[in-house]
């Protein structure tokens, strides 16, 4: 028998990259080393965050697992930056550790069309540049016509903490200690990269007294835009903050050399923003404080994650630290700091629909492209389980542009910058994050996912729903006028607001800044849904800002349809800097646009690249 | 097959004792050859100069000295001709008209540094700063040139965007990092005072470009009046004295005449055109519009008038014409009988005599009084000078002043962003620099966060 797709993998990028081929009635097959392993959070206990939160709403419009379940699976949320600017508004949900992988693990057990078992796999079955095949850790063969690899930090994996180095993968378990040089063989590049996890503190051992409270917020969210909220807000659990101090300070720096970082025990590149304790004493002398979270695990168990104190040192400092903090003086440690070594692939070598540029049918997601995190991870996947179907069905693959998505940011950054450290989403790496919002995930991409389809028909008759509520709310607000009542005139003059002369509409007024959806709600009924308000209030009053976005935007655009032939020769077009000559055939991108994202191709560069594709290509211009 | 270009690189062809023609290309010395006695020209190393004679057939044109300059280290990274012939308007064309018909192409203005930066020798910055070299035409015009290949405009704006980066790195920390309250926090409130000094820095680039540009274009001035009254003497009483060029310039007007004299530095570049005739009504409207012309052009106009003559209709409407622009009076032959009527202006009015040199120091002082030029001689030059680099600073600072607007609005510091950043970008592209990839590596080393 051979299987539509094999995915390598039961981690955040293999359940939806499984889940989203099987759903396409493609026959698949997941291979994980571990069955009770699948969507395990083997680092922070939350999903979402600031720009991982949109993520994580984009997957759900795409018709991937991450959103619903953690929907299901959460014991706090909030919104993250609701006091900020509608752009950077990100959900962020305390996860139960135990309840998500149990609660995944059930979908997929109860999804159509998709085997898995339990094993490792070693070696790929390649034949001219095309793959066809997985081979097992006993010999075993299976067929695939497409293989999505998602080996997560598995590939060659080192524990380290201090000098001790041990082979492994997370918790103990097993490593894949042949794959990695198997794919060099077959012409991949493979660099090592780094990572690391804190302490786990008993919660019985904490004096909570001593730390201030991180509450969830009192509004209720979903993730997914087809979830009505499942839980009661008074029944959230807290976090903690507090601080490192002085003494923890002197431990760290006397012991400095003790790390596997400072005494040269690592070999793989760490990412610059979760650095290590240590790493952040040495880099900002002068900050006298750091701070850290306590964030519960698990109902089912009494865990408390210690975010902020991620070390390579060794467990006897490690308890010496962990006790010079605030209300953990005599903290059990149940697992310590680790740092994890791994191999991932260069993904220059991977194109923008995530198959491999060196050998057909293989796809590649999540850490083993280079990033970090469950929600890069799991979006990385679900365009991978796409884009595999799409290649089985003979379609175009869906390849999201920046001004479309987060994930469309994500894989462009990747597949045209590389990355030589774990690479994190950030808000700031979307320069189009102003129409790339948490509110508007689903009207941005469900109309691909039900083209290509993603999504059950009720999905997309969900949001079909919204576009017209929009619509309709729109025309509400323009046609219905406030009439001043002495009553709304008093209430206006109590909160400094300069009372209209004339009468006008509820969509001019909207217009004046300190108008807001939620004053004019006082005044009269606006009988629609708070998520449709909140839109057509963003559209109305930043309409300028977004205005200007879809200008930068076109620019943008512009560029990208500026298409470099598949053919060109770099060595023809003379002049080009030799770094960016090299860094032209290494991409090897597909339009001018993707080209000025190279880091070291310089606008002379591009300017001498524009020249030559006008010479010898009349119609590029 | 690329161009071979050629063209005359001296300025003010027919002055000096020597011009030079520049060609660059592929075919260079080839057609060079053609048309040099030297035979050893063809096959000689490169940086090396040869004697010989310029021949049309068997006529020698001119005895002339050739540069031969391989590629790839030229300026233009192709292969360089350089022939220093002697000077002489008509020799040198000639030349230069040899050269077209045995090949080469007439390089336009600019072109040479268009070849030196896409041959990726020279940045753009520094492609823009050449070209103002070559042009120039007064010490501090070079001067400003040189400043600009140096670094120092680069320094300058490279200090600025620091700045502006360091502002928006916050800003982003605070968006992507929001439980982390240690870091500063950008408000409304903290962000005005960093938005001023923002904008008080880019007026200071934008003010002092336009010293850059009278330094780079010198500063036009007009004379204009009525024939009579001792108008082209001012104009030659001004150049006669500083021994400069005076140029007839044909193909204009065939009346204009121009003339360029450098005072402290500043190019002053006179242009006097033909006097407003009163004999009809067709012909006066003709002249009136002439004039107009001039004082459109002009960035000073000076009305001549005779002290010895009563003011005539035309004059009385010039004086109200010459209020808009920066207008300047100059009262000609105060060494005759007073029969001028007094009259009212708000322009600066200089009494003086082209006969007898008076006034014409004034004159020359109330020029750049006028364009608010002190004495540039002593000063940091640091100007922008080209177009395009001051359109893109006019730009930043538009787009900052947007955002102090905003911020008065209660717009969030992070929609605010937006325009510092675009703000930052057209600084960028003043110096050729652009990279996204900047604004992420400046988070990370300025602050500290994560797990």
């Amino acid at each position: 028998m051979i299987y539509d797709c094999i995915v390598v993998g039961g981690g955040h990028a293999g359940i939806e990259a499984s889940h989203i081929a099987a759903f396409k009635n493609h026959k698949t097959l997941l291979v994980t080393s571990n069955k009770k392993n699948i969507g395990d959070m083997a680092c922070n206990p939350s999903i979402g965050g600031t720009a991982k939160g949109i993520i994580v709403r984009e997957i759900d419009a795409l018709g991937g697992l991450m959103g619903k379940i953690a929907d299901i699976s959460h014991f706090q949320i909030k919104m993250l930056n609701n006091s900020k600017g509608p752009a950077v508004r990100s959900l962020r949900a305390q996860v139960d550790k135990v309840t998500y992988p149990k609660n995944m693990i059930n979908t997929l057990e109860n999804t159509k069309n998709l085997d898995i078992i339990e094993s490792m796999v070693e070696d790929l079955i390649i034949e001219e540049q095309k793959v066809k095949g997985i081979i097992l850790e006993d010999g075993t063969k299976i067929l695939g016509k497409t293989i999505i690899l998602t080996t997560g930090t598995y590939l060659k994996a080192n524990i380290l903490i201090g000098s001790e180095n041990k082979e492994g993968g997370p918790h103990g378990e097993r490593r894949s200690n042949l794959l990695s040089d198997n794919l060099k063989k077959y012409g991949l590049k493979i660099q090592r990269l780094k990572t690391g996890t804190p302490q786990r503190i008993k919660a019985d051992s904490i004096d909570f007294t001593k730390m201030q409270e991180e509450k969830g917020d009192d509004t209720l969210w979903t993730f997914s835009c087809d979830n009505a909220p499942s839980y009661n807000p008074n029944e959230q659990q807290k976090c903690y903050l507090i601080y490192t101090n002085e003494n923890t300070h002197k431990i760290i720096l006397d012991n400095l050399e003790k790390s596997a970082m400072y005494g040269g025990y690592v070999t793989g590149i760490g990412p610059r923003y979760c650095p290590s304790i240590e790493d952040k004493l040495v880099r900002f002398k002068d900050k006298e404080r750091h701070q850290l979270f306590l964030e519960p695990e698990s109902l089912y168990y009494d865990e408390y994650y210690l975010q902020g104190f991620s070390t390579s040192m060794p467990r006897d400092i490690q308890e010496k630290m962990v006790k010079t903090l605030p209300g953990l003086e005599n903290a059990l440690i149940t697992k310590y700091a680790y740092a994890i070594e791994y191999d991932a692939i260069d993904p220059l070598q991977i194109k923008a629909s995530l198959e491999s540029k060196i050998i057909e049918n293989l796809f590649t997601a999540g850490q083993i492209n280079g990033t970090s995190g469950y929600e890069e991870a799991a979006g990385q996947g679900l365009i991978a389980g796409i884009n595999a179907c799409l290649k089985l069905e003979q379609k175009e693959p869906l390849i999201l542009k920046r001004n479309e998505a987060y994930i469309g940011v994500l894989i462009d950054d990747l597949v045209t910058k590389g990355t030589s450290e774990p690479y994190r989403m950030l808000t700031s790496r979307a320069e189009f994050r102003l129409i790339l919002r948490h509110d508007n995930a689903d009207l941005r991409l469900r109309e691909y996912a039900h083209n290509i389809g993603s999504i059950r028909e009720e999905e997309y008759l969900n949001t079909k729903k919204k576009k017209e509520n929009l619509k309709q709310c729109e025309e509400f607000l323009k046609q219905q006028k406030l009439k001043i009542t002495p009553d709304i005139k008093k209430k206006m003059s109590e909160k400094n607001i300069t009372i209209p002369i004339k009468t006008e509409s509820l969509y001019d007024l909207l217009k004046r800044p300190e108008i807001t959806m939620s004053l004019l709600n006082e005044f009269i009924e606006l009988p629609f849904e708070s998520v449709i308000l909140e839109e057509i209030e963003i559209h109305i009053k930043y309409e300028g800002y977004i205005k200007k976005t879809y200008k930068e935007v076109e620019k943008m655009i512009k560029l990208e349809e500026k298409k470099i032939p598949e053919n060109i020769d770099y060595n023809e077009v003379k002049n080009l800097a030799s770094e960016a000559r090299q860094k032209l055939e290494k991409v090897r991108p597909l339009s001018i646009g993707q080209a000025s994202r190279i880091s070291g191709v310089n606008p002379s560069d591009i300017a001498i690249l524009c020249v030559y594709l006008k010479k010898e290509y009349n119609k590029n211009e | 097959m690329e161009n071979t270009i050629a063209a005359i690189s001296t300025n003010n062809i027919g002055v000096g004792a020597i011009n030079i023609i520049r060609i660059s290309g592929s075919e260079a010395i080839n057609i060079v050859s053609k048309i040099f006695s030297n035979k050893k020209f063809i096959d000689a190393p490169s940086h090396t100069i040869h004697y010989g004679f310029i021949k049309e057939k068997e006529n020698i044109i001119d005895e002339v000295l050739v540069m031969l300059m391989r590629a790839p280290k030229t300026y233009t990274k192709e292969d360089v001709v350089e022939i220093n012939c002697h000077g002489g308007y008509a020799t040198t064309n000639k030349i230069l008209e040899l050269l077209l018909t045995n090949g080469a192409t007439l390089a336009e203005p600019g072109e040479f540094t268009k070849k030196a930066f896409l041959n990726g020798r020279i940045n753009l910055l520094e492609a823009e700063s050449i070209s103002d070299m070559l042009n120039a035409k007064t010490n501090l015009q070079s001067e400003m040139a040189l400043s600009g290949l140096t670094g120092k405009t680069t320094k300058k704006i490279e200090n600025l965007r620091e700045k502006m980066v360091s502002l928006l790195a916050n800003i982003e920390v605070n968006i992507d990092y929001p439980e982390y309250i240690d870091e500063l926090q950008i408000t409304k409130e903290n962000i005005s005072p960093i938005l001023m000094e923002i904008k008080r820095e880019l007026e200071k680039i934008v003010e002092e470009s336009k010293n850059g540009q009278i330094i780079k274009n010198g500063i036009k001035v007009a004379i204009i009046g009525s024939p009579n009254v001792g108008k082209s003497s001012l104009l030659n009483t001004l150049l006669e004295e500083e021994k400069a060029i005076v140029t007839n310039i044909k193909g204009t007007t065939r009346d204009t005449v121009e003339g360029s004299i450098n005072y402290k530095g500043i190019l002053l570049h006179f242009i006097d055109t033909a006097g407003i005739r009163e004999t009809n009504d067709v012909v006066e409207k003709i002249g009136v519009e002439k004039s107009r012309k001039a004082i459109d052009m002009a960035d000073v106009i000076i009305l001549v008038l005779n002290n010895n003559e009563s003011l005539e209709k035309e004059e009385q409407m010039l004086l109200k014409q010459i209020e808009e622009k920066k207008g300047i009076i100059f009262i000609n032959k105060i060494d005759l009988e007073e029969k001028i009527e007094s009259f009212t202006t708000t322009c600066k009015i200089i009494k003086g005599s082209t006969l007898k040199n008076i006034g014409i120091d004034t004159l020359k002082e109330t020029i750049l009084n006028n364009c608010e030029i002190k004495d540039l001689s002593n000063k940091d030059l640091t100007y922008l000078s080209s177009t395009r680099q001051i359109s893109l600073a006019k730009e930043a600072l538009q787009n900052i002043e947007y955002v102090i607007e905003q911020n008065k609005k209660d717009i969030p510091v992070d929609m605010l962003a937006i325009d510092i950043k675009i703000a930052w970008e057209n600084l960028g592209k003043i110096i050729g620099k652009f990279y996204e990839e900047e604004l992420v590596d400046n988070i990370f080393s300025k602050f500290c966060l994560g797990k």
